[in-house]
Order: structure tokens, then sequence, then C-alpha cells
């Protein structure tokens, strides 16, 4: 197994003292961040570069009538204004989504959400472009809009996807997963069901900076330079080259500092597409980087799951079956990204780190009149409302039996010895301890005297809530048999080149948001070379420079770029010892490796640092036959299966009995991610996590009022947690290593958002026991539980 | 970036300087001190003034001095010079009650009380406690000096006596012995407009009766201190009965409306909730003034 350097970073401290591999170092990318330094989009200026702004509907539903751009095309600045009847004729008026549906670019028959894009003005600068948005007259015939998804299916619902010929109704797809009958033939027979109907509201990954492109077209040579915000620069040009018929080695996807992403980065908005389009009329570059309303009401959300739950059980608390039917809101446009065949993603793990006899699920998306999405922000692909309906569920059952909820969760894990693990669904878990993970953090968070301290307190009145959760999360997709966005398989592509003096630049596909790849790929690449980190270059976010792969999201960077660094480090490794032979003039297999350097098995002081046979390998010596003169390497890593993380998160909360506000006093997660390449990185992904889903927990929601107005346009009115609402994390871990995984490694950058939303819920739900509450939705607000405690949890939506 | 719509700026040097641009750029000018309310409103075209006339320089309306029984504020102290004051605190432990929750240290380290009045937001908290505190607003303009009580000078949401070729210079809070007030907020989350809070004012007799007492709410829909509290209070031993009962009166005498932050129930049972826990700590607060 992997040795783990678990020390504090000292910048200071000699080479001697810093970890040539993985180990707590600081990470590469921050001097350039804290000191104001990051390059962000909005950052980049082009020489003669126009600016574009985009006006959006102010209405949900309505007919376009009519658009006069007279007015603004006087305004002295403007250079150009693009309305969906100019798309048309470009055959750019709808771009493919993620999910098999169709976007407008710019509205040409109907609005079909409040902020949706209906024109965009190009001018000399910002200003005047946002100016100008005011000198468009459009004129709207107003319809009834759908904002509500579990009226969507009514027969008297306005049918909002009516430019599909022959639609009739809202419904987007029907799936389910599981064995229907064998579940239903268990929970006849069971002990125990309850039932519950969970609702996951919608909200929003509200990245940093918002999103933003700047296309710069040239004309002379067909090339077109495309910086954008996304996740995913790769597959972005290959879809460019599709729906713009640009060739595609005539596209250069370039993804500077992000400022963040959680899913927000990974489709191709309109926006992007407008910039592009305003190039190439213009003739110059043009930036569009939308503002924050922009970006909370038109861009991809997250959730919006109304779940009903089900779960079957003998007596003494043996969990037999679980069934749920969900109906998803998708918005307007189906424009989720999920690399599954299944329209709802990863759901189907639903089954949690339990031991089931038997399993169903069903999912119906529905059309509404709201921005489309549903894209990520931290889910895993839907991962994260199929635990968060889990952990509610056994929860709920944990209280109908009246047993410790903890102690449900330990009787029904799956055993160590099960692993691998095919679930009811058609998952296969690679490894797990469950069990260990539990009682660490129960033995962290001293379970027991919580839950001395909450008897005497609620002897006093005081409402003290103690939640459990255990997650199991699927990431790293995925292997090319199964998965793929839009036809493109989910391998992902590594080059190495190590340089003569023994420097190295390692390209990689996946593109960083802030998880750190510049230090944890260089880490990776020490451990297998043992040439410091700081000596390895990582190249990313740009097309031109990388090799090809599907990008960062789905917590899929290390599982598949990682293993992808790992074997091609391992592969110049190889290659290093036939040069280090033919430089020390022995067979390659009289040698032997240790960290950084070959030696000859039995004399280990004749050999060859990585240094000195990358010197070798560039300079005059006489290579074997069949070996290049270079210490270059690269491969493409199709994984073999998923790898699955898992985590026991325990929470404490306290209620105010007199206004309802909630206050997590503590937090204990316990993560499991594998190999640990940097803790210092997992611990940061994890309390940012866990920050998330305090925000959910406690106070995101995406709302809409009857007229399909959006209630979350702002900060103002969208919240996010801030310091003031999180305690102390407090972080534990077990190593269980991915069996399949080159490095053992399994990811952890969506961990804690998946898993301790229900925590969260939990000790709330808890701590109002004493007034009767078996369930209670997000967000917990301070008016929301004080409803509860009334006797009155009402649904979000 | 949101962009607000086209305007112009001008930086006013002296209180008579600030008032001579008013009157030139009349009623589409509006003065900028901290910014953290019309800024926002302008970057999204909810409000469209042609002229800012800042009012940052003027150094002579940052000011805290106590003058005989009375503390005198400048209009353009910072919120957070408000928070840090030891005797702002030891006279009116309300002031500091509500600026630890108002907003955030960057809206604290910019806002300005003047600036907090005049916004009249009615999920602001400084209103609330200047009214139950019985501060006079010193208002200045083409015509001179006007010194006006709380309730004259705020008018309801968004509204408040000063005309717009006037400025706010000052608010004067009487000192009085033997008194005590608290405020509590209700907020999602901090930095969050209020769900409710609740300011109180005590003021006990040498018999620990109390003397006078004044009770505001804030985003309830209560624009000024509850009439008849003081009837209700004077003379009674501050006890749990009479704190129930002027939370009562508070739920009975507002007037909230349901919006995201919750339902007019919930509003309802605050104003009494909170009522009472303020009044609770403000008699508290009044008796150790008077030990003391």
């Amino acid at each position: 197994m992997t040795v783990i350097h678990d020390r504090q970073s000292n910048p200071a401290a000699g080479d001697e003292d810093r970890p040539i591999g993985y180990g707590r170092i600081q990470r590469k990318e921050d001097p350039r961040f804290v000191r104001g330094k990051g390059h962000y989009l909005d950052d980049i200026v082009l020489p003669g570069m126009l600016h574009g702004a985009i006006l959006r509907a102010p209405v949900a539903h309505a007919r376009l009538v009519s658009i006069d751009t007279t007015n603004a095309l006087a305004h002295p600045k403007v250079v150009a204004v693009i309305t969906g009847k100019d798309l048309l004729g470009l055959k750019l008026a709808w771009a493919p989504t993620l999910s098999a549906d169709v976007q407008a670019v710019l509205v040409t028959d109907k609005v079909r959400f409040q902020g949706q894009e209906v024109a965009f003005v190009v001018a000399e600068d910002r200003y005047a472009a946002r100016d100008a948005l005011e000198l468009i007259d459009v004129e709207y015939d107003v319809l009834p809009p759908l904002v509500d998804a579990r009226k969507a299916l009514d027969a008297d619902a306005p049918v909002i996807r009516d430019e599909i010929e022959g639609r009739t109704d809202n419904r987007i797809f029907d799936w389910e997963m599981g064995d229907k009958a064998e579940t239903d033939a268990v929970f006849a027979a069971a002990d125990v069901v309850v039932s519950q109907e969970v609702v996951y509201p919608r909200v929003h990954p509200a990245p940093m900076e918002t999103c933003g492109a700047v296309a710069d077209f040239d004309a002379v040579n067909g090339k077109l330079t495309l910086y954008e915000t996304t996740q995913a620069p790769h597959a972005h040009r290959t879809l460019f080259a599709i729906v713009a018929g640009i060739p595609e080695h005539k596209i250069r996807i370039v993804s500077p500092d992000i400022g963040g992403g959680f899913g927000n980065k990974v489709g191709i908005y309109p926006g992007y597409i407008l910039a592009v389009v305003g190039s190439i009329v213009s003739g110059r570059p043009v930036k569009w980087v939308e503002d924050r309303s922009e970006n909370l009401m038109s861009t991809s959300f997250a959730r919006d799951y109304i779940m009903q739950g089900e779960i079957a059980a003998t007596r003494d608390g043996k969990i037999l079956a679980l069934r749920t039917h969900v109906l998803a809101d998708h918005g307007a446009f189906n424009a989720t990204a999920q690399p599954t065949k299944n329209p709802a993603g990863f759901f189907s793990i639903f089954t949690g780190s339990y031991d089931l006899a038997a399993a169903h699920c069903s999912v119906t998306g529905v059309y509404t009149n709201k921005a489309p999405g549903g894209v990520a922000y931290a889910c895993s692909f839907r991962v994260t409302e199929a635990v968060y309906l889990v952990e509610r569920m056994v929860d709920i059952l944990a209280r109908k039996l009246d047993m410790d909820p903890a102690e449900l969760r330990l009787k029904n894990f799956i055993k160590p010895e099960q692993f691998p693990y095919a679930n009811k669904t058609g998952w296969v878990y690679d490894s797990g301890n469950y069990e260990a993970a539990m009682r660490l953090s129960m033995q962290l968070a001293g379970y027991e005297d919580l839950r001395r301290e909450q008897a005497e307190k609620r002897e006093r009145g005081e409402l003290m809530g103690i939640g459990v959760s255990f997650f199991t999360e699927v990431v790293g997709a995925g292997p090319r048999k199964h998965f793929d966005i839009v036809g493109l398989g989910m391998a992902d592509g590594a080059e190495l080149r190590v340089h003569p003096t023994g420097k190295a630049v390692v390209r990689i596909s996946v593109q960083s948001q802030g998880q750190g790849h510049e230090t944890t790929f260089a880490q990776i690449v020490a451990e297998e070379l043992g040439i410091p980190p700081e000596d390895i270059e990582v190249v990313h976010g740009d097309t031109d420079q990388t090799p090809f792969g599907l990008g960062t999201y789905g917590s899929r960077s290390t599982p598949v770029s990682g293993g992808a660094v790992a074997l091609v480090a391992r592969k110049v490794r190889e290659k290093a010892k036939l040069i280090a032979g033919a430089m020390l003039e022995t067979r390659p297999e009289d040698l032997e490796w240790e960290k950084g350097r070959w030696f000859v098995k039995g004399d280990p002081s004749v050999g060859k640092t990585m240094a000195e046979i990358a010197m070798g390998a560039h300079g005059t010596i006489a290579l074997p036959e069949g070996v290049d003169g270079n210490l270059d390497a690269e491969v493409t890593y199709d994984p073999p299966n998923l790898t699955f993380p898992f985590g026991a998160y325990i929470c404490v909360v306290d209620i105010d009995p007199g206004t309802g506000e909630v206050k997590v006093r503590r937090f204990i997660a316990v993560d499991d991610c594998g190999t640990r390449i940097n803790p210092m990185i997992i611990e940061g992904q994890v309390h940012g996590g866990l920050t998330d889903g305090v925000g959910m927990a406690l106070m995101e929601i995406i709302e809409f009022d009857e007229d399909g107005n959006c209630l979350a346009g702002s900060f103002m009115d969208y919240l996010i947690p801030t310091a003031m609402e999180v305690p102390d994390w407090e972080t534990g871990f077990t190593v269980t290593p991915s069996p399949h995984h080159p490095i053992g490694a399994k990811g952890i950058g969506e961990s804690a958002t998946v898993g301790s939303p229900p925590a969260i819920v939990n000790a709330v739900v808890d701590a109002l026991a004493p007034f009767g509450v078996t369930h209670m939705d997000m967000p917990c607000t301070p008016a929301r539980v004080w409803a509860a405690m009334q006797g009155r949890a009402r649904p979000p939506i | 970036m949101q962009i607000p719509a086209p305007f112009d700026y001008v930086r006013a040097t002296t209180v008579e300087n600030a008032l001579e641009l008013l009157a030139r750029y009349g009623p589409d000018s509006r003065v900028v001190a901290g910014g953290h309310s019309l800024l926002p409103m302008m970057k999204l075209r909810l409000s469209r003034p042609e002229w800012l006339i800042d009012i940052n320089d003027l150094y002579e309306l940052d000011f805290i001095l106590r003058d005989g029984n009375k503390l005198r504020v400048g209009a353009l102290t910072r919120h957070t010079t408000l928070l840090e004051s030891e005797e702002v605190a030891g006279l009116f432990p309300i002031v500091r009650d509500a600026e630890r929750v108002i907003a955030d240290p960057v809206v604290r380290n910019r806002g300005t009380i003047g600036g907090s009045l005049c916004q009249a937001d009615p999920a602001e908290d400084l209103s609330t406690v200047c009214g139950v505190l019985g501060a006079e607003a010193v208002i200045r303009g083409p015509g001179g000096e006007r010194i006006l009580s709380m309730s004259e000078f705020h008018r309801g949401p968004y509204e408040t006596a000063v005309g717009h070729d006037e400025l706010l210079c000052e608010l004067r809070f009487g000192i009085r012995p033997r008194s005590g007030s608290a405020y509590e907020k209700v907020e999602r989350r901090v930095g969050d407009w209020a769900v409710g809070a609740a300011g109180a004012a005590v003021t006990l007799a040498a018999d620990g009766t109390v003397d006078d007492a004044a009770v505001g709410l804030t985003a309830l829909g209560l624009d000024h201190p509850l009439a008849g509290a003081a009837a209700v209070l004077r003379g009674r031993h501050p006890d749990e009965e009479l704190f129930a009962e002027a939370g009562r009166l508070a739920a009975e005498a507002c007037d909230p409306v349901a919006d995201q932050r919750g339902p007019v129930d919930y509003k309802r049972h605050l104003a009494d909730e909170l009522t009472q826990r303020v009044l609770r700590r403000a008699c508290a607060r009044a008796a150790q003034m008077q030990e003391g």
C-alpha cells in the first residue's frame, strides 16, 4: 500500500523535509491566487476587442411578436445587434444540449423561461453594450407560465415545447431501474414500511466568477480561438466543430483560471456561441461576461427533484428494500449533462451503503418554464439526490423502529468482505469498509456523550439535534464501453516529457477550477518518478497544448486523469530503465528501482538518477534498438470501473426554540477517498463541500412566483453561507484504496457536498423530535423550522 | 459586472458645498455616503440618479461627542465606529447590539448611520434603534437647520422628512439615568435583511418599576415605536408577565408581509418573541445601571 506522508508543509524547509510524491504540500496555484495574480476569463483583453451583452426575457412564457433593433443600432458605439432571426439564417438558432435535446440560442418563436436570451448587442465597450439593451423594443404576447412541476403533466398544462412536432405534453422521459416485481414482493411481505416525500429544491452552483467567453475568429486563416469558462475544453471543441461547422483543427479552446465551476461550467451556453457569432460578424474579438443576476437566473441549476421514497424493513431493523418515484423538473430544455445511458444519471445508486434484497426507482422528467440545467453542482450526476433520499429514509425508519440511527446503519452496511459488491440497480462498488469509517466518526464525535447531553437538554426544553449520514459516492466516469457524452468516450489522456535536465512537464486533459491539479498531478508524477513536485509543470486548459479528454466534473479528475498521469509516469519510468541499462552497460532486467533512480541489483552504488537518465536520453550515448532519444510518453486511460468513495458524517445542531434559528455547532466528517495524494488539498475540498452542504440545508433555494418570476436573481436573495454559519470542521479519514485504480485513489471533490445535507437535515429533524417532527424539507430557514415545530412543515415547492 | 445606467459624479467638499450641489442638480441627484444600498440598486437599474453627490469628504459629519446630557453623532459616522465605541455601548447598548448584526464588516466599514436612516429600508435596523431611543435628527437645508423627532423624520419605508435639497447632518440622543436598551434580530444568514427584529429602551424609576419604555420593530410592518407601550409598562415591575403582555401587544400591532423570509404568522410570532427578549434584556441592563 502507498505510504502517506502526513506532515505540515513548510515552505522554508529544505528539500529533505518536503515530500517527493504524496504528502501535505502547499498548492502551487496559491501564490498567484492569494496575490491577486490569477488570470481569469474577465482579465483577458485582446487588441480591438468588442463587448457583448445579452437582452433577456422579462417574462417566463411568451410568444415573441416582434423585435425592433433600430434604436440600438443607432447608438454610436453599437457595432451589431443579433437576433434569433439572424441565427436562423446561420442555422445557429438552436443548439444541441448534452441530453439529446435542443436549446434556443436566441428566442425565435417563444420565450420559455425568465432570463432567456432574446438578442445580443456587440458594442465598442461594455457600458454601451449594456445601455443599448434598453434601446431594443420587443413585443411579447404573454402566455400562462408553468412553474409547478407537479402540474406539468396536467391535461390543461401549457405545452412548453410546442415547437417539437407532435408534442402535446411536457413529459421528457419516464425511466426506471431495478426489479419492480421483486421489490414489490419484498415490500408486501415486510414487517415495517415507511414512506415519505423528500424534496431536494432547485439550487445554484454560484461560482465566484460568472460564465463568459472571449471569441477571436481570425478570418484570414479561419482559426477560432475561444477563451471560455469551461470545465471541459476538449468536449467543447468537438461540439463547436459539430455545431458551428468550423473544422476541429481550426478551433482552439482556452480555459484560463475560471473562478470555480461546480458543474456550472460544463455545458455550452448561448452566450459562448453568441460571442463566436459576434466575432465572425464584426471581424474583431468579442468578449461576453454575464453578470451575477444572469448567472443565477439563466445558467445551469442543480437538483429540483421531488422524491417519493419508501423503505421496507424487518421489525428488528434489517433493511430489506427501497423504492422511489421521482418527479424531476428539468426546466425549459433538457440540458442535463450526464454520461450514462440513463436520463437520471447515477440516481440509481440510491440504494446507498446498505445491503438490500431489492430496489426499484423510476423517474419522470418534465419541462417547466424555468432555466434549463441540472448539470452538476458537485452532485456526481444525481448522486446527491440519491444519497439525500436514502439517508433521510433510513433516519425516518430509525425513528419508526425506535432505534438509534447510527446503530441502524451499522446493522445494514455492506460488509468489507462483500466487495466488489453488486447492488440491485446495476452498480459494482469497488471497495469499502463502512463500519470502520462509521465507528471512527462516532468516536471523533463522542457519540454516546452527545446523546447523553441531548437527553439532559431535552429535559430542560432545549433543542439539540444529532444527525448521522453515511454516503457512498460513485465517481470517475467512466469506462468508455458504458459512458459517453454526446458520443465522446470518457477516457482521458496524459503526456509527459522529461527535459534533459530532469525537469518535467505533464499535459493533462482535465481543467482545474480550484481542485489543485497543478499540485496533485505533479505529486503523482513525483511519486512515480522521484522528481520533486516543484520540478514538474502541469499544463491544462488549452486544447492546442493538451491531449484529448472529457474534462473536470463528477469528481473524475483523479479517478480518470490521475490514473492517466500515473500510467504515463510509469511508462517513462520503464523507458528510463532501458536507457539506464544502456548508460550502465547492464541488462535492464538487472536494474532495480528506488524512488528517483535505477540501480544495479546487488550494487546500489551503481545507478543513474532520473536527471542523469534524462540527459542520457537526449545526449549522445547509443540507445537500445527501438528506443527514441527522449524521455517522453503519452497514454489514454480508459478506467475499468467507476470508483466509490464513501464517508460517515455526524452533525450537531442547536435550535432556538423561540425563533427556529438553527446553529450548526459541530460537524464531524470522516472521508475515505482511497489513496490520499495531498491531505491538505483533500481537507480543503471537504471543507468547501461541507460549507456547501450548510448552504443547501439551511438557506439555498431558487424559488419562482406564480408568474414565473425567478426570486433568486441576486446574492441579496440567493443566500450562500459565510464563515459565520459554519463551525470549525472536524475531519478524519480512513484509507480503502480502489483495487482497480493505478494508484488506488477514488476522488474527493464532491463527497462532502453529497454527504453533508442529509447529516444536517437529520440533525434538525432529530432536534425537533419532541414536537413529533419526523421530516422537514430543505432549506431549514428559521420560518420553515418554526412551521415544522407547529406541525405545519411544508415542502418548499 | 452589473452596470448601472449612465450618471455623473461630483465630490462635495463641505456641508455648504453639498447643499449647493443638491440645489444645482435638483431631484435627479442623490447623495452617496457608504453607498451600500444605493449602488446595488443602481447596478440593478432600480435606481437611476443622474448625479451622485459624494459626501465622503465631509469629515465634519464624522464624530461622536458627549454634549451635556446628549450624545451627538455625526451623520457620516461609520457603522464600525459606532460598533466599536465604548462610550456608545455604555450609554446605549442597543446600538452595539444592532451594529453587530448590520450586514458584514465590509459594509460596516463604509456604511453610515445617516445613510441607513435616509435609505429607510423597512428592514433597516437603525431606524428602530433611533426610534426607541427617542433620537432627534438635525437636518440642514437652504433654509438653515431644523431638528426633528424620529417620528417626524421617519415617514415609512424608503421615506423620510429630508427634502431633496437637504442633508441629514447629525443625530442627538438624550442620556438618561437608570436606563437600558437592547436589540435582537432574526436573519436567515449573516448579512441578509432581517426576517424580523425588535428593539427596546427602558428607564426605571428609583423603586425599580418602569418609568418609561419604548419598543420598536424592524421589517415587521411597524413604522414607529409601538404606541401605548409606555402606558402599559409604566409603573409596573419588570417581570415575565409584563414582558409577555408587551409581546402580545407588539404581535397585535405589527403588520408584516409574507415574503421569502417567512409567512405572516411566523413574523407575528417573532414580534412577540423578540419583544419579550429585548425588554427582558433592556430591563436587566437598566437595573444593572441603577445598581452601578
